[in-house]
């Protein structure tokens, strides 16, 4: 494992940031701590770097004992959301600022980090500061100045949180194939569940200072262990015990067994995809999600009465294992 | 654009500037004017005798320790109320202000009742062969004490605004504390250092009250500020005059240098 936590505590006065915290993360890999704010995912990430001590438990990299390593000593890179430029130096300097510490040869550190720069796509704006860059251009610096001091691992702490929706797109996929290039164990932290599952290899799902799931997206999707991780990961509609993902809310023009009554209060149009607001006679509102043919296939419109009926619903027993119940014939 | 905005303006730029005029330009003017009337060349003699000489290297003395030394401590303070929590951090911080707070007659005595003789260190200190109070460690101590805040109170903001993130990236980086401080903390205060220098500096160049109490007033002891009020109580006015003059052109000197130096680093 390039990563172990065993058992991770913290605290901040009465706050429990991280409630014994366990994770193992394979070499290679690229892994997503995803939770809510105040879940603990930073602290982790936080406490992994060696930029906040735990208060009990241990932290391995590669195998060997780091809890008492301080960060300057732990050969990991860390990226920080509002990217921690050094605002007085180019961005040559910038990338050049942890081989520079290690006293390796200028001749060597030109070359690294005329390369670096050329992976981060930042060729011609070497001898730029970074208030001249944009947002996304100064994190991939960040990237390029963390990746130069080659380290065991890669910690990113929600790095595309202060960009634009389209930019955060188009980074996240460009980290993805960074990774595919690099191969360098990476862990980032995000709070946004669709940036995981478009990024990550491995999820984990933290909460309230737990670890609440971890594993594949597609697992996490289909098999989640707790409301929690399914309500996080993927939407979700609720009726009574039952879970329902949208798209397997079904939506049917004349009643059938188990299904309910109910009126279509809104149609929103995204793309391809449409998404039905539903209003039950006793109040609740559901949604269905479905492609833009088959709504149209059905003519829906405003106001119109349906029966909605879920092919698929999981409950979770309060002590036992989450069951998934396959409801409509197929 | 209406009339009246316009008026508002120009009458808020009358009214700043002629306050400036009433209270720094026309007396700062009267000095120069009133310091070359007897001639170019005799206000120059005056501010050449020993004595003068003497009294500007005595307040050179003063800013080359009394700088340095609170740049040194202003850093060090500021680090540690804004990059670290600790008991007592509060009383700390209310302390730095005394000397803002304090006449500087009042911390002229204090000093003594502190190092004169019969003070707390003071019979130690003498027994010991070193003279504190009436003596240049004294005048220094007092210059010391009256500039201290500047450099913290210039410099602590600005750590509070850069946050903790450039030096935690350092240190991932694989920088020691040191290097940290040097390579990223201190570029990103530097202005704040500058300015807090320039005003430690000016403070010094013109502290009177505390350093005349500790200096007891003897001769050969006299910085330039007491030289100025001995001249100008022997009736030398026109040489009280060039002297406040050279203290003058210290102090813009000062605040020039200063901006020359952060122009070319900028």
């Amino acid at each position: 494992m390039a990563i172990s936590v065993e058992g991770a505590r913290k605290q901040f006065g009465d706050f429990v940031a991280l409630d014994g915290v366990s994770i193992e993360v394979p070499h290679g890999s690229l892994t997503a701590l995803l939770g809510p704010s105040g879940s603990g995912k930073s602290t982790l990430l936080r406490v992994i770097a060696g930029l906040e001590q735990p208060d009990s438990g241990r932290v391995l990299i590669s195998g060997r004992d780091a809890t008492g390593v301080p960060a300057q000593h732990r050969g990991v890179g860390f990226v920080f959301q509002h990217y921690a430029a050094f605002k007085h130096m180019t961005v040559r300097d910038n990338v050049a600022f942890g081989l520079t510490i290690r006293k390796r040869p200028k001749g060597e550190v030109a070359e690294r980090v005329r390369e670096l720069i050329k992976l981060v796509h930042l060729d011609g704006f070497a001898d730029r500061y970074p208030a001249q860059l944009s947002g996304g251009q100064r994190q991939r610096m960040a990237l390029a100045r963390a990746l130069a001091v080659e380290p065991t691992v890669l910690l990113l702490d929600e790095p595309f949180g202060a960009l634009d929706a389209n930019v955060r797109k188009e980074l996240r996929q460009w980290l993805r194939r960074l990774h595919d290039e690099v191969h360098v164990t990476t862990i980032f932290v995000t709070h946004d569940q669709e940036e995981a599952m478009d990024v990550a290899g491995q999820i984990v799902v933290m909460n309230e200072g737990r670890i609440e799931q971890a594993g594949s997206p597609r697992d996490l999707y289909e098999h989640p262990r707790s409301e929690f991780v399914m309500s996080f990961v993927g939407a979700v509609n609720r009726r009574g015990a039952m879970f329902i993902r949208p798209h397997d809310l079904e939506i049917l023009l004349v009643p059938a067994p188990e299904a309910e009554e109910a009126m279509i209060e809104r149609i929103v149009h995204l793309g391809f995809e449409a998404r039905i607001e539903l209003l039950l006679p006793d109040g609740q509102q559901l949604w269905a999600q479905m492609t833009r043919d088959e709504a149209e296939v059905l003519e829906l419109a405003d106001g119109q009465i349906v029966y909605a009926r879920p092919r698929r619903a999981k409950v979770f027993e309060p002590n036992g294992e989450p069951r998934t119940e396959e409801l409509a014939a197929a | 654009m209406t009339a009246r905005p316009r008026l508002g303006r120009y009458g808020l730029r009358f009214f700043a500037l002629g306050y400036l005029a009433i209270l720094l330009l026309v007396p700062v003017g009267m000095v120069a004017y009133r310091a070359f009337e007897p001639g170019i060349g005799a206000a120059w003699d005056s501010v050449t005798t020993p004595d003068a000489l003497h009294a500007f290297y005595l307040t050179l003395l003063m800013v080359a320790i009394a700088v340095p030394a609170n740049t040194i401590f202003g850093i060090g303070c500021a680090l540690l109320l804004v990059r670290t929590n600790f008991r007592g951090k509060t009383l700390l911080n209310a302390v730095i202000d005394l000397p803002f707070a304090i006449s500087p007659v009042v911390i002229g005595l204090s000093l003594i009742l502190v190092y004169g003789a019969g003070g707390w260190f003071g019979d130690w200190l003498l027994d010991n062969g070193i003279q504190v109070i009436f003596s240049i460690p004294g005048m220094v101590l007092a210059t010391m004490f009256v500039s201290l805040p500047f450099v913290v109170r210039e410099v602590a903001p600005v750590l509070q605004e850069i946050g903790d993130e450039q030096e935690q990236a350092a240190r991932t980086l694989g920088a020691n504390w040191w290097q940290t401080f040097r390579r990223v903390t201190l570029p990103a205060i530097r202005w704040g250092v500058a300015y807090g220098v320039v005003l430690s500096t000016a403070r010094a160049l013109g502290e009177f009250g505390a350093v005349a109490v500790v200096s007891g007033r003897l001769s050969g002891q006299e910085t330039a500020t007491l030289y100025v009020w001995k001249q100008f109580q022997n009736f030398d006015v026109a040489g009280a005059y060039a002297a406040s003059l050279v203290l003058a052109v210290l102090a813009v000197a000062t605040l020039l240098a200063m901006n020359a130096f952060n122009r070319k680093e900028a």
